[in-house]
């Protein structure tokens, strides 16, 4: 049994540090995005759009019935075989892609569930007033909803953000990749993905704090 | 003038609505009474489409709609020109009482911002909410989430003022300061549809009675006439049993 090699791991710190900004904005870019599409797949299930609507439920049982990584795999090395285009997508895209992908699919229920949990006298309200069930939707039933979403939808970021570490099985060097690639070389596999361990747990950690202080600040309007 | 004929509404085999003909004057305080679950609150959500009815016209103004074949945009021509005061409210949660007014004005009726949030203070100022303006519904009181809801009906300045039991939900304090601002509404002679159960209030500002049982129409009058003189055994009956 060796001991842990401390000044190994502090060495290792700053290199780790260099490709946190990677995981950060994969993980962010892959987030706004599928917010974006989980609110129209959300809003295509919940008017109950014809066609539209039977597409999206397919989708959804897609992306959540598959692993990430098989997805992963199956858009970056399989794709490109049927569809020669998709080979000018390097591991970063995909990796981006596919987390969009598969985290709409669960987003997309989660806010559809939220939708549907808006009292139904509010969009009797909205029609009442004469507005649009668009403006509705925009001005009215979205904005609480997203109040009831916002917890579950922050969980989906934080499992987002360790997700990312997939990428690194399309060949991207972000931060476990960069542990794997430190850990191969010097063979101190433990100080490595401790260290990696240590820094997605101290991520998700300060969304934690910013999460609470979100849902504190969005139930202002219902506070009595 | 408004114009209902032949309104009929069915949920599954009941017909809640069973053909109402009603023919209502610019500037009438109409209040309709009766039993519960007879299709009263219905009426009113049929005429601006709330719920859906299963055949009739209804003409409002110069806008005439089939209810069994309008389009999206007769429905929603037709609910721009009624306002909806409902039981329970139905404020927007996440509005304050300014922008609860503020809302459809902006919206609907494209103002700006600066000139929807004048006629908002206006309007808080009438309903005596001005110091209130910022609230959100969650801190207000029934009777203040009330008054709000007339405001905001108030505020699209709609041909038709609908009320389904404004005052049903409200603990009996807050009862009074409704009443109390619907009266005003009615003395500047506003067209007014309002289901209620208050039968004092009936009387004191009605223009007509409509007592309904059964999805119909079955007596109406001058509120003296049909309180104290009514024709019908099932009007005679009900009255009875609210006195």
């Amino acid at each position: 049994m060796g001991a842990l090699d401390l000044d190994y791991m502090l060495g290792l710190v700053p290199v780790l540090l260099r490709y946190l900004p990677l995981t950060l904005a994969m993980a962010a870019g892959a987030m706004v995005l599928a917010l974006v599409l989980a609110v129209a797949l959300a809003m295509i299930r919940v008017l109950r759009v014809p066609v539209l609507d039977q597409l999206v439920q397919g989708f959804v049982s897609f992306f959540r019935g598959t692993p990430l990584l098989v997805q992963l795999f199956l858009f970056y090395y399989g794709l490109p075989q049927i569809i020669p285009a998709f080979s000018a997508i390097n591991g970063v895209q995909a990796a981006v892609a596919g987390l969009t992908l598969h985290f709409s699919a669960y987003m997309a229920e989660s806010i559809r569930a939220a939708i549907l949990g808006v009292d139904r006298s509010q969009w009797e309200a909205t029609q009442a007033v004469g507005m649009t069930q668009l403006q509705a939707m925009r001005r009215i039933i979205l904005p609480q909803a997203a109040r009831v979403a916002a917890p579950t939808l922050l969980n989906y970021f934080i499992d987002m953000i360790k997700s990312t570490s997939l990428a690194f099985t399309l060949g991207v060097t972000e931060m476990m990749g960069a542990a794997q690639k430190e850990a191969a070389s010097s063979f101190r596999y433990f100080e490595a993905f401790l260290l990696v361990a240590i820094f997605y747990w101290t991520v998700v950690e300060t969304l934690s704090i910013v999460q609470r202080r979100l849902e504190t600040r969005m139930n202002k309007a219902f506070a009595r | 003038m408004i114009e209902v004929r032949g309104l009929v509404k069915r949920f599954g085999d009941t017909t809640v609505l069973n053909g109402i003909d009603l023919t209502i004057q610019r500037g009438e305080r109409i209040v309709v009474i009766g039993p519960s679950g007879t299709g009263k609150s219905t009426l009113l959500r049929c005429l601006n489409f709330l719920d859906r009815a299963d055949a009739g016209t209804v003409r409002i103004g110069d806008l005439t709609v089939d209810v069994a074949r309008a389009s999206r945009a007769e429905i929603l021509a037709l609910r721009r020109r009624t306002a909806f005061v409902f039981q329970n409210y139905a404020l927007f949660a996440n509005r304050t009482a300014r922008g609860n007014i503020t809302e459809a004005l902006v919206t609907v009726k494209g103002m700006s911002k600066a000139a929807a949030g004048a006629r908002a203070d206006a309007i808080l100022g009438d309903i005596g909410l001005l110091e209130r303006a910022d609230a959100y519904p969650a801190s207000l009181s029934g009777g203040q989430q009330q008054r709000v809801g007339i405001g905001r009906a108030l505020a699209i300045e709609a041909e038709l003022l609908l009320f389904d039991e404004p005052t049903s939900a409200l603990d009996p304090e807050w009862v009074g300061e409704v009443l109390d601002l619907m009266r005003r509404i009615a003395e500047q002679r506003q067209t007014m549809l309002i289901v209620t159960h208050e039968m004092q209030f009936a009387r004191e500002i009605a223009d007509r009675v409509l007592f309904m049982e059964g999805g119909a129409i079955v007596e109406q009058g001058p509120p003296a006439e049909l309180f104290d003189g009514p024709r019908d055994p099932r009007t005679q009956a009900f009255l009875r049993r609210v006195k």
